[in-house]
C-alpha cells in the first residue's frame, strides 16, 4: 500500500518558485495498479520520484505499507522498491543475469539464490534462461530488454513497484504484447504498482485506478470505468477525449452484457417451439445448436413464420460469433464488420452461451452512467 | 578479430622492413654487432623513464578525471578541462625546457615533463568517458538503491573504461615517443643514440636508437590493447 498525505513539491527556479505537485492526497491499495496520467509537466513523474526519494519532497508525508518513508534511509528504501524507467536502463557492462541480480546483490543475497531467481524470472516473461542469462543488453531486442527491465525490478521481490512510462519506448505491437504479459504476471505477483503513463488507452487497459493530474493538482482519482463514465470536470472530459464512451467498450466483457443463454433450439426441434421462444425473448432470431450445445446456425423469424417443416430447412449460417471472454470493443467491431445487430456468444469450445445485441451494449453503457449519477448525488 | 588482424599487419610490415635491412649489406646485423651493448643499457633507462612517468601519470590522472566528473565539481570541471586542453597544445620539447629551467638537469625534470605531457590525455578521456555515461543509467542505479560509490565503481567506471583506456594508449604513445627528447636534458635513454647519430651523421647509430624506440612504442601499445580488449566487459567493448 502507498499513501500520500499533502504531498507537495516546490521547485526553486531562477524564475521564482514553481509548485510542481500541490497537496496531493491519495492511496494505492495493496495489490493494485494505479496509473498517474496527465499532460506533460503535470507533476505525475515528480510525484512518482518523490516516493523513492529521487526527488526530495518539499512537504507532506509518504507511507509505504503504513511506514513513514522519512524514517527509512533512502538507500535502504530504494532497495525495497522496484523501479522501472522509460529508457529501461539495463547496465550495458553487465550480463542479463547480473543486471537482474543488482538489487539482490546489494542486499547481500547468496549468489546461488539470486542466480536461481534470475532464471525463474526470465521464464516468467518467456525468455529462455539458458539463452539469455549470459548475454549483454546490447544483444537483446527492445522488447526483450523491456521485459528484463521489469523483472529486474521484481528480483528482490519488493512489495511496491514504481514504473515511469515503462512501455513508452516500444513499438505498438510489442507494447500490447508486453502489457498483456505484465497484467498476467501481476495477477500472480499482486504487487502494489504506481505507474506513470501519458497513454490513455494504456491506462484504461492496465489500471485498477487512474489518477489524473493537472498543474500539480490531483484532479480525479477513480477506477477507469468510473472515470470514463463520469469525468469530474471539463478538463478531464476533454483529456479523455470525445470518444471516451467508446473507450469504455474495452473495459466491458461480452460476458457482462450477454443474455438469453437458455433460448436456443436444436436441429430436430419443432418450428413452433422456435417461434414461441423468439416471441418470449422478443428477438427475431434464435440460435440453432448441435446435439451437445455448440452454436451451429440461426433461424430468422420471417423465414419460418407460418411455415411447416423441420428447422434444418430454414437455418442459416452464423455470420460470426463472439467469444464470451472478448471485450465489447472487439465484439462491436465484429458486428460492424458483418453488418449485424446481434451476435451469438460462445465459449472457447464453441458452446452457445447467449446473445449480445447492440441495444444491450448501449444499455449497459448508459446503465453505468445512471449508477454513477446516483452515486454522486448520494 | 579486428585487433588480431591489425597486429598481424604490423608484424608483417616489421618482418618486411627487417628483411630489407638485412639484405642491404647486413645493416641490421652490423648495428646489432656494434650497438647491442649500448642499446641494452639505454633501453633500460628508456623503459625506466616510460614506466615511472607513465605509471605516475595513470595513477594521478584517472582519479583526477573521476574527481572532475563528480557532480559537486560540475561548476569548475569545464574550466579545468579547458585549461588542460590549452596545456596539451604546449609542445613537449617546450615542457622539457621549462621543466629543466626550474628542476635542473637529470632524470627528475625529465620524468616531471613526461608526466605532465602524459597526464592530460588520460584526465580528459577519464572525465569525458564518465560524463558520457547516460544520466538515465545513473538514475536507474540510484533508484535501485546504489550508493554514490557503488555507482562509480559498478556503473560509471566500467562503462567509461573503454574511453579511459583509449586515453591511456594515446598518452603512452606520446610518452614513449617523447622519452628520446629526455636525453636533451640529461636523462639518458635511447635518445642518446638518435641525437648523437644525427650529430655525427652516423646512420647505424641513429637506427640503433630509432628502431628500438619504434618497437617499444608498438610493444607498449600492444600490451595496453590486450588489457583493453580483455579487461573490459564484452557488453561495452567494441573490440570484442
Amino acid at each position: 500500500m502507498i499513501r500520500m498525505e499533502n504531498l507537495t513539491k516546490i521547485f526553486d527556479t531562477p524564475d521564482g518558485d514553481i509548485t510542481a505537485v500541490n497537496h496531493v492526497n491519495m492511496e494505492v491499495p495493496a495489490g493494485e495498479i494505479c496509473i498517474l496520467l496527465g499532460p506533460s509537466g503535470c507533476g505525475k513523474t515528480t510525484t512518482l520520484k518523490m516516493i523513492n526519494g529521487l526527488i526530495p519532497k518539499s512537504s507532506g508525508k509518504i507511507f509505504i505499507d503504513g511506514k513513514d518513508t522519512d524514517t527509512v534511509d533512502p538507500v535502504e528504501l530504494r532497495r525495497n522498491i522496484g523501479y522501472v524507467i522509460q529508457q529501461i536502463g539495463l547496465f550495458p557492462n553487465m550480463t542479463i543475469e547480473d543486471n537482474i541480480c543488482v538489487v539482490p546483490d546489494l542486499l547481500g543475497w547468496e549468489k546461488a539464490k539470486s542466480r536461481k531467481r534470475a532464471a525463474e524470472l526470465l521464464e516468467l516473461v518467456n525468455l529462455v534462461p539458458s539463452a539469455f542469462l549470459k548475454r549483454y543488453p546490447k544483444e537483446l531486442s527492445g522488447g526483450q530488454q523491456q521485459r528484463v527491465g521489469v523483472i529486474r525490478a521484481l528480483a528482490a521481490d519488493p512489495p511496491v513497484l514504481l514504473m515511469d512510462e515503462p512501455f513508452g519506448a516500444i513499438d505498438p505491437i510489442n507494447r500490447a504484447v508486453i502489457q498483456d504479459e505484465f497484467l498476467k504476471m501481476q495477477k500472480e505477483i499482486k504487487k502494489t504498482i504506481m505507474f506513470v503513463s501519458h497513454d490513455i488507452d494504456e491506462a484504461i487497459k492496465m489500471a485498477d485506478k487512474i489518477a489524473i493530474f493537472k498543474d500539480g493538482v490531483l484532479e480525479q482519482y477513480s477506477a477507469p470505468d468510473d472515470l470514463l463514465a463520469s469525468p469530474a470536470n471539463d478538463f478531464i472530459a476533454s483529456f479523455l477525449g470525445q470518444d471516451r464512451t467508446l473507450k469504455r467498450l474495452s473495459l466491458l466483457c461480452v460476458d457482462d452484457v450477454k443474455f438469453g443463454e437458455e433460448y436456443k433450439v436444436h436441429g430436430e426441434a419443432d418450428l413452433a417451439n422456435a417461434i414461441a421462444q423468439m416471441k418470449e425473448l422478443g428477438h427475431q432470431n434464435i440460435v440453432v445448436t448441435g446435439l451437445r450445445g455448440r452454436a451451429r446456425a440461426f433461424l430468422h423469424l420471417n423465414d419460418i413464420m407460418g411455415k411447416k417443416g423441420v428447422i434444418e430447412e430454414y437455418r442459416q449460417a452464423l455470420p460470426a460469433v463472439a467469444n464470451v471472454k472478448e471485450d465489447l470493443k472487439t465484439a462491436v467491431s465484429t458486428m460492424f464488420r458483418h453488418d449485424v445487430s446481434w451476435l451469438a456468444c460462445v465459449d472457447d469450445d464453441g458452446f452457445y452461451k447467449g446473445y449480445i445485441t447492440q441495444k444491450a451494449i448501449s444499455r449497459a453503457l448508459s446503465a453505468i452512467y445512471r449508477d454513477e449519477t446516483l452515486n454522486t448525488k448520494r | 578479430m579486428r585487433a588480431t588482424t591489425s597486429i598481424f599487419l604490423v608484424f608483417a610490415a616489421g618482418v618486411a622492413f627487417s628483411l630489407l635491412l638485412l639484405n642491404n649489406d647486413g645493416l641490421l646485423i652490423q648495428i646489432w654487432v656494434n650497438f647491442a651493448d649500448d642499446v641494452d643499457f639505454l633501453i633500460r633507462q628508456h623503459i625506466y623513464l616510460v614506466v615511472l612517468s607513465g605509471g605516475l601519470a595513470i595513477l594521478i590522472a584517472v582519479p583526477m578525471g573521476v574527481w572532475l566528473s563528480r557532480p559537486y565539481m560540475r561548476k569548475f570541471a569545464e574550466g579545468a578541462m579547458q585549461g588542460l586542453n590549452v596545456g596539451t597544445t604546449v609542445p613537449t620539447l617546450a615542457v622539457l625546457a621549462l621543466s629543466m629551467s626550474f628542476l635542473g638537469i637529470g632524470v627528475l625534470p625529465a620524468i616531471f615533463a613526461l608526466w605532465i605531457a602524459t597526464l592530460l590525455p588520460i584526465v580528459r578521456n577519464t572525465y569525458v568517458g564518465i560524463r558520457e555515461v547516460p544520466d538515465f543509467l545513473i538514475e536507474a542505479a540510484t533508484g535501485m538503491g546504489m550508493t554514490r560509490t557503488q555507482i562509480l565503481f559498478r556503473i560509471e567506471l566500467p562503462n567509461a573504461l573503454y574511453v579511459i583506456f583509449a586515453g591511456i594508449r594515446t598518452a603512452l604513445a606520446i610518452n614513449v615517443g617523447t622519452v628520446p627528447l629526455a636525453f636533451l636534458i640529461g636523462a639518458g635513454g635511447l635518445g642518446e643514440l638518435i641525437f648523437t647519430g644525427i650529430a655525427l651523421d652516423n646512420i647505424e647509430m641513429m637506427l640503433a636508437g630509432a628502431i628500438p624506440v619504434a618497437l617499444l612504442a608498438m610493444l607498449v601499445d600492444f600490451i595496453f590493447l590486450q588489457i583493453q580488449t580483455w579487461s573490459i566487459s564484452r557488453g561495452v567493448n567494441p573490440l570484442r
